[in-house]
């Protein structure tokens, strides 16, 4: 009840402030006779910094934003319902059509759900394998974070460097899997296909190697003083604030509340794997920077233990049919996938397709976070907020 | 080479009129210029090419011409060849005259500076006034671009440029008036040869000042407000293309070439250097580079500051900073 009233308060003082913009000049003395209007500027879909397609009406005072509509459908592709009309394993690869910078939590995110609707057991190999991929992917997904979000800042240079890192990671899994993008590594009851030889070590190898550039590379973003002054105290938002609006992810770390999936309901075997979930206090556009940044370095800290880990044997739950047809009944399971908190929902009348499957993706929630994070904010910082809810399109529409 | 007297004398003895022989002069003059920037322009890109693609693990053009040295040929051909697109509702006038006058605006700047003894267009006594003044003209250019265009993002990067190169004139031309003190003259060539020592070592803080306002003056990282791709598209020349953007990006390089020389003559002793004056132009040329290289470098590592941010850093720090060295520099001659 107090959430409610809080967020009550929030869209009062926003109509307040708007209210405020948009009579500007007409109210005040000395300024009568000077029309003043807010532009009205459409920010995409087809823009540099729209992440894909994403549309906005921005109302735009001068340099203030007093007001943001954010338009989506764009990227609609009716992946539940397709679900309706393929097998259990033929969904697989529309997940990795969502949230297409981090294709393998999403497949994870979808066996996981069907393992816990047929109760599939795993075999232990699959697991840490699925924890290596996973970290893995995480790490490629927030590199492109920082990019685009320095890119955003007016630096095109650290692309180049970020970018340089995710094309290791895509070959390790082109290695792996022969994909470099969209991946249908897993499957119910495991994953497709066991490394090729010394692949592990060539994680190992890179895991270190990105260990010693990232120091290098937050040198160059985050220590630098113009990031900095653009970044720090620009649209924070408050831990009430997030868990009110539904944000999930870094983004909430960023704000201070300790929720990480992989802590609060453990999978998989992030039990036996020793990490810290990152929290920030002050929720601001650099916070949410550096949370993604420190990811990384737990991430990489999750893959070495998970590579020290592995034990040999099996990657496929041996006895598993050819079409996965689990009773009739629903269930529901999510991970942490790098931009939050990733469900899926499925209910069986077992039947080998699905009856109905319900996609939670983290996007969707953090996108709507947009108009009240950067309403009152600079033109300018509108376009790093926007970035640095780290949202992406294919997940928004589905 | 005949001095001016000699000819004026051959023009009287052949009877070709004064008017003819100034006109033939200037012409001579302006295409001097003009080829010799044609030339800066190809080789500065070339080069912001390679130094970018440097600094971001890239090969940078490798196709076109030996190690890529004729990409921007290329480019001109192919931007040449584009169709003349209007937009609907654009002033006609305002759109096509911008890209000119920015040009224009830039190329002006050049005619004053010394790049070696003697090898100059004009040498004014009020130089440095000269080409602090006319090139600013250039924001009007970028005004109408904005306004001309019929678009908003357009609107935006024009109006963001006039906030922003009409603050940094400000402090711009005040972190100059300690080498006025200095060198006892506005004329450019008077300043160069005044350098025993060059003036970045005797003005350090109306260098620094100088080169930051620079940076803002010529819209380049971190001050590229008025084209930040991030939210403008493009800025003022959104709506340009073909043959009337390749002016903008001309007009761009030939304001860098512009500021960098001016930085040479002002800060680092112009044409001077060990060897006989004939290395003068050379000697310019390396200093010219080096100043280049600097600012394309700053291009390529910073991220953008915002608006505020950048009309708070002159307004509050440049400007109080040219003042203090205006002072300073007044005591320590005065001592």
């Amino acid at each position: 009840m107090d959430k409610l009233e809080q967020l009550k308060t929030t869209k009062a003082d926003l109509d307040d402030l708007s209210a405020e913009f948009s009579s500007n000049g007409e109210s005040e003395e000395g300024s009568k006779d000077i029309k003043t209007d807010v532009l009205t500027i459409n920010f995409g879909p087809q823009h540099p910094s729209a992440h894909g397609v994403f549309r906005g009406v921005f109302e735009v005072d001068g340099e203030i934003i007093v007001g943001i509509e954010p338009h989506i459908g764009y990227l609609h592709r009716c992946f539940e319902k397709i679900a309706e009309h393929r097998t259990y394993t033929q969904f697989i690869p529309f997940t990795d059509r969502m949230d297409y910078l981090s294709s393998m939590l999403n497949n994870w995110g979808y066996v996981i759900s069907v393992e816990k609707l047929a109760d599939v057991a795993v075999p232990e190999r699959a697991e840490y394998l699925r924890v290596i991929v996973g970290e893995l992917n995480r790490i490629a997904s927030h590199l492109v974070f920082l990019s685009t979000a320095a890119i955003e800042a007016g630096a095109l240079t650290p692309y180049f460097y970020y970018f340089d890192e995710r094309e290791r990671i895509l070959w390790l899994f082109e290695q792996l899997c022969g994909a470099r993008f969209t991946y249908n590594y897993m499957r119910v009851g495991g994953v497709r296909v066991d490394t090729p030889d010394g692949w592990l070590d060539d994680v190992l190898a890179f895991t270190e190697r990105l260990e010693k550039t990232m120091v290098d590379y937050d040198k160059l973003l985050l220590g630098n003083y113009i990031f900095k002054k653009r970044m720090k105290g620009v649209a924070p938002f408050s831990a009430e604030q997030a868990l009110d609006w539904g944000l999930t992810g870094p983004s909430l770390r960023a704000s201070g509340v300790n929720y990480d999936v992989r802590k609060a309901d453990p999978y998989s075997v992030y039990p036996r794997i020793d990490f810290d979930a990152v929290v920030l206090c002050n929720g601001d556009n650099l916070d949410r920077v550096i949370a993604r940044s420190q990811e990384i370095k737990q991430s990489i800290n999750i893959i070495k233990q998970a590579v020290a880990q592995v034990p040999d044997g099996r990657v496929y739950s041996p006895g598993m049919p050819r079409y996965v047809t689990p009773p009739p009944g629903e269930a529901y399971a999510h991970i942490e996938s790098s931009r939050g908190d990733l469900g899926f929902y499925i209910v069986s009348d077992g039947s080998p397709k699905p009856y109905r499957v319900k996609i939670q993706g983290p996007s969707f929630g953090n996108l709507q976070v947009l108009p009240a994070i950067a309403t009152g904010s600079f033109f300018s910082d509108a376009v790093l907020i926007f970035g640095t809810l780290d949202v992406v399109f294919g997940e928004v529409d589905r | 080479m005949l001095t001016s007297v000699e000819l004026v004398e051959f023009a009287a003895k052949n009877g070709i009129p004064i008017w003819a022989l100034d006109a033939s002069i200037a012409l001579v003059l302006a295409l001097a210029v003009f080829s010799l920037c044609g030339l800066g322009v190809i080789v500065l890109v070339y080069m912001e090419r390679k130094v970018s693609a440097d600094i971001q693990l890239r090969l940078g053009p490798t196709h076109v011409g030996p190690r890529g040295t004729l990409q921007l040929i290329a480019d001109m051909i192919k931007l040449l060849s584009k169709e003349d697109v209007f937009p609907k509702h654009a002033d006609r006038w305002l759109f096509r005259l911008a890209p000119a006058l920015v040009f224009i605006a830039a190329f002006t700047g050049l005619m004053v500076i010394p790049i070696g003894p003697r090898l100059v267009v004009q040498d004014l006594n009020v130089g440095l006034l000269y080409v602090l003044a006319i090139p600013s003209i250039a924001v009007a250019g970028l005004i109408m671009a904005g306004f001309g265009s019929y678009n908003k993002y357009a609107m935006m990067g024009g109006l963001r440029a006039a906030a922003q190169m009409v603050s940094y004139e400000v402090p711009r031309a005040l972190s100059v008036i300690g080498i006025v003190m200095l060198a006892g003259s506005a004329k450019l060539s008077t300043i160069v040869d005044a350098q025993g020592f060059w003036y970045i070592f005797l003005q350090p803080i109306g260098f620094m000042v100088f080169l930051v306002s620079t940076l803002a003056e010529i819209n380049r990282v971190p001050f590229d407000m008025p084209e930040a791709e991030s939210e403008l598209v493009h800025g003022y020349s959104t709506e340009y293309s073909g043959m009337r953007y390749a002016f903008f990006l001309f007009g761009e390089y030939i304001a860098l070439i512009a500021a960098a020389a001016l930085t040479v003559v002002l800060f680092l002793g112009g044409w001077h250097g060990p060897g006989p004056e004939l290395l003068g132009p050379i000697w310019f040329a390396i200093k010219f580079f080096g100043v280049v290289f600097v600012i394309m470098w700053v291009r390529w590592t910073l991220p953008r500051f915002r608006i505020d941010q950048v009309m708070d850093l002159g307004w509050k720090v440049l400007l109080p900073l040219a003042l203090l060295n205006i002072l300073i520099t007044g005591i320590v001659m005065s001592i």
